[in-house]
């Protein structure tokens, strides 16, 4: 029998895959089985379409479009494979797949997550059963240290220990809380998690409960994720239905209930403690520690707090054993871990790579370098809280400690590639602005002092720089980084803190000379149209979403600079090469 | 806030809700999400009611739903816009899709336009970085925009409108 797997993440169903599916399945009349599987990483092919048979992969077919169906549908009926030649991903794209090492992603775009039994075919289940009937969870434990894997989530702190104090303390209820407020912009790995393997995520959530003894299970995920947050309810429901949820899992006699609870968007909840007081209803606020959530949590009991892409790690080492686990990556890291590629790279999308692999590999050898014609700049990593990386630092390898000596931190593995043309000083004062919304207003530093470098920053890309701006960035930042009560405020400079390590001179320049050296900052920046170049073809026109070029009968076109939004949309529109932005001190004559 | 109703929303549709939850903290989320859902937002004589059902000060109900982004305080237009506002979009210009939205909806800031049928939103990311700079309008995702092409959807919805 044939399959079609239709990939259906979200950045696969935005590109049209829902579309893609209905046609294919219009069409099917017995000649294959049209199936949903998650997102396989490769975002910037979507829609995928696999071509299975009897298990085994015959096609992958990439950008797929709904008109492409019947060409497909009467391809496969005649078992002619050849005519899909032009929709198979080439031998280049391919590689980005075959160059990874797949553990946390290993289901993602290979299982129909919102079957069960996709999950239980593949082996699922398997371990947390093995587990049970052997009855030591000390061993879990030990199997999780010996594998050495650390946090995903970003803190990079071992997972055994945590696990190994909420075993340790005693009391009657203990929870375990999964971590799916993945709120760092740029990174979406749990998204992609959760939304294609989720039955993954459960098992290694039931894993870490049976070892720490806990018998409640939380899910915590933001309601910005809505098809990842139905794709887990629907998951649990199913889990509880097989018995593998619920009072006697797996027949056992051990009790474990698990309960969805959405995230109604506050970037700090991703902290414990905060997290901890968004699913008690209150103010998502954190607290200082100790006590740790591992010895008072959720409800005062021990709360062990694991990210999404740690657990679903734990099926895995189980499986294979912490040793397999352990001879993957550093000396210092661990194992695999999972890095968004977005930005201006070439071939976004999720990659796994071992720990230790170069930055350089990562963003040229599977993402292809940039995608525009500007060459490459920086690569932030880690979010808001993370920093930037120069071409010269690319030779770092990926892990906890070798990326926080340069400043930058692992965080969640979110990677934004820029390029020449990206202006660094506002991307911090874009993060600042971000940070400072963020901030939940209970420490001083935090809540003040990112709205003062936030202030420092805008004045600066908006031409109003004053002197001594850099030292005042300096002086927040320490003054922050000391008496922030939790790591979104003690971190919120580190964008700040790398320009001025690397990228200093950039810095310099838009506060001295009121210059930006890429470009990119409008207050610094006019559009004007050049009379002796422009023949009044009237294309600029119609490219302008504002209508601020002026036509007046008898002279050259115009651009009215009170309307202008300085988009960029006209330049490329005039075959004159007419219009010109630029830079402030410029003239425009 | 006050007893005095200026909503003109029906709370008994408030009581099915309600039955469903224990008078607990943990439940309040969920209670005001539920809520959220019921009415396009949150009107304050709802919140009223619920702090009168859970037992919590109103000001607690208030500090809550004034805290999490999701929580909207006033209704929202027939099309709400959910522009991404992550790292990946910002890199890939959404700020000039941002102008150009605006300046057609004739909006300064996030809100709703006068007619009732627009509301524009940033939102942190959406999660769909590969597609940046990205939008969502009523939960379906648009990518790859720019200024022309954000404005170009919004034009072609406001003709389906008129056209009714």
């Amino acid at each position: 029998m044939i399959k079609l797997a239709v990939g259906q993440g979200s950045c696969g169903l935005a590109a049209g895959a829902g579309e893609v599916y209905d046609a294919l399945e219009q069409l099917a009349s017995g000649a294959y089985k049209v199936c949903i599987t998650g997102c396989i990483g490769l975002c910037f092919l979507e829609p995928l379409v696999d071509v299975y048979e009897d298990g085994v992969l015959l096609r992958r077919m990439v950008r797929v479009k709904e008109k492409h169906a019947p060409t497909i549908a009467a391809a496969v009926r005649e078992r002619n494979f050849d005519a899909l030649d032009r929709f198979t991903i080439s031998e280049e794209d391919s590689a980005v797949l075959t160059g990874q090492t797949r553990i946390a992603l290993r289901g993602c775009g290979v299982l129909d997550p919102t079957d069960i039994d996709s999950y239980l075919s593949s082996g699922g289940y398997g371990c947390i059963r093995a587990a049970l009937s052997a009855g030591t969870p000390q061993r879990i434990i030990d199997e999780v240290k010996i594998s050495g894997l650390a946090g995903r989530g970003g803190a990079g702190f071992p997972t055994w220990r945590k696990w190994q104090t909420v075993h340790d303390t005693q009391s009657d209820v203990k929870y375990i809380v999964c971590n799916a407020d993945e709120g760092d912009p740029g990174a979406f790995m749990d998204r992609a998690i959760l939304e294609s393997n989720p039955h993954g995520v459960i098992e290694g959530m039931l894993l870490a409960a049976y070892a720490v003894g806990a018998a409640e299970l939380r899910v915590y995920i933001r309601a910005e994720y809505p098809l990842a947050l139905a794709r887990i309810r629907n998951a649990v429901k199913q889990a509880k239905a097989r018995g593998f949820l619920g009072d006697n899992c797996f027949g056992t006699g051990h009790g474990f209930h698990m309960q969805v609870c959405a995230g109604m968007g506050a970037f700090v909840c991703g902290e414990e403690t905060a997290l901890i007081a968004a699913l008690e209803g209150r103010r998502g606020v954190p607290r200082s520690k100790p006590p740790y959530p591992a010895e008072a949590g959720y409800r005062g009991r021990p709360t062990c707090i694991n990210n999404v892409e740690t657990l679903a790690n734990i099926p895995w080492i189980m499986e294979h054993g912490g040793a397999a686990f352990a001879a993957i990556g550093t000396e210092e890291s661990k194992g695999t871990k999972v890095f968004a590629l977005a930005g201006q790279v070439l071939r976004g999308g999720l990659v796994e790579v071992p720990m230790g692999t170069a930055l350089r590999q990562i963003i040229f050898g599977l993402g292809g370098g940039t995608r525009t014609k500007a060459p490459f700049k920086a690569v932030q990593l880690g979010g808001p809280s993370g920093g930037y990386l120069p071409e010269a630092l690319l030779d770092t390898p990926v892990g906890y400690k070798a990326l926080a000596e340069t400043g930058a931190i692992m965080g969640s593995g979110g990677m934004v590639v820029m390029d020449q043309s990206t202006c660094l000083v506002e991307m911090a004062r874009f993060f600042l602005q971000f940070i400072s919304r963020e901030s939940c207003g209970k420490c001083a530093p935090c809540r003040i002092g990112t709205r003062f470098a936030y202030d420092i920053l805008s004045r600066i890309v908006e031409g109003q720089a004053q002197e001594h701006d850099i030292e005042r960035l300096e002086q927040t930042a320490a003054v922050i980084r000391d008496g922030a009560l939790c790591g979104l405020g003690q971190t919120a400079l580190n964008p700040v803190l790398t320009i001025l390590r690397y990228f200093r001179p950039e810095l310099e320049a838009h506060v001295s000379q009121k210059h930006c050296p890429s470009g990119q900052c409008a207050a610094l920046r006019t559009y004007y149209i050049v009379p002796k170049l422009c023949r009044n073809c009237g294309l600029c026109l119609k490219s302008c979403p504002v209508n601020c070029i002026l036509r007046v009968p008898g002279h050259k076109f115009t651009i009215d600079q009170d309307i202008c939004i300085k988009c960029d949309a006209c330049i490329p529109f005039c075959p004159f090469d007419a219009i010109v932005a630029a830079q402030g001190g410029e003239s425009h004559e | 806030m006050s007893e005095g109703n200026q909503d003109s929303v029906d709370l008994s549709l408030l009581d099915g809700i309600m039955d469903g939850y224990d008078a607990d903290r943990d439940n309040l989320i969920s209670i005001l999400w539920s809520t959220q859902n019921l009415y396009g937002y949150l009107p304050e004589s709802a919140l009223l009611r619920i702090a009168r059902f859970t037992g919590f000060p109103p000001a607690a109900v208030m500090g809550v739903s004034s805290f999490y982004t999701q929580f909207r305080m006033t209704p929202v237009g027939k099309y709400l816009i959910l522009l991404c506002k992550g790292t990946a979009c910002h890199v890939s210009g959404v700020g000039a899709v941002e102008a150009a939205l605006r300046a057609y909806l004739e909006l300064p800031q996030d809100g709703t336009t006068e007619d009732g049928l627009f509301t524009l939103e940033g939102v942190a990311c959406i999660g769909c970085c590969c597609l940046a700079p990205a939008m969502m309008i009523n939960g379906k995702t648009y990518g790859h925009l720019t200024p022309g092409y954000a404005v170009g959807i919004l034009r072609e919805l406001r003709a389906k409108e008129e056209a009714k």
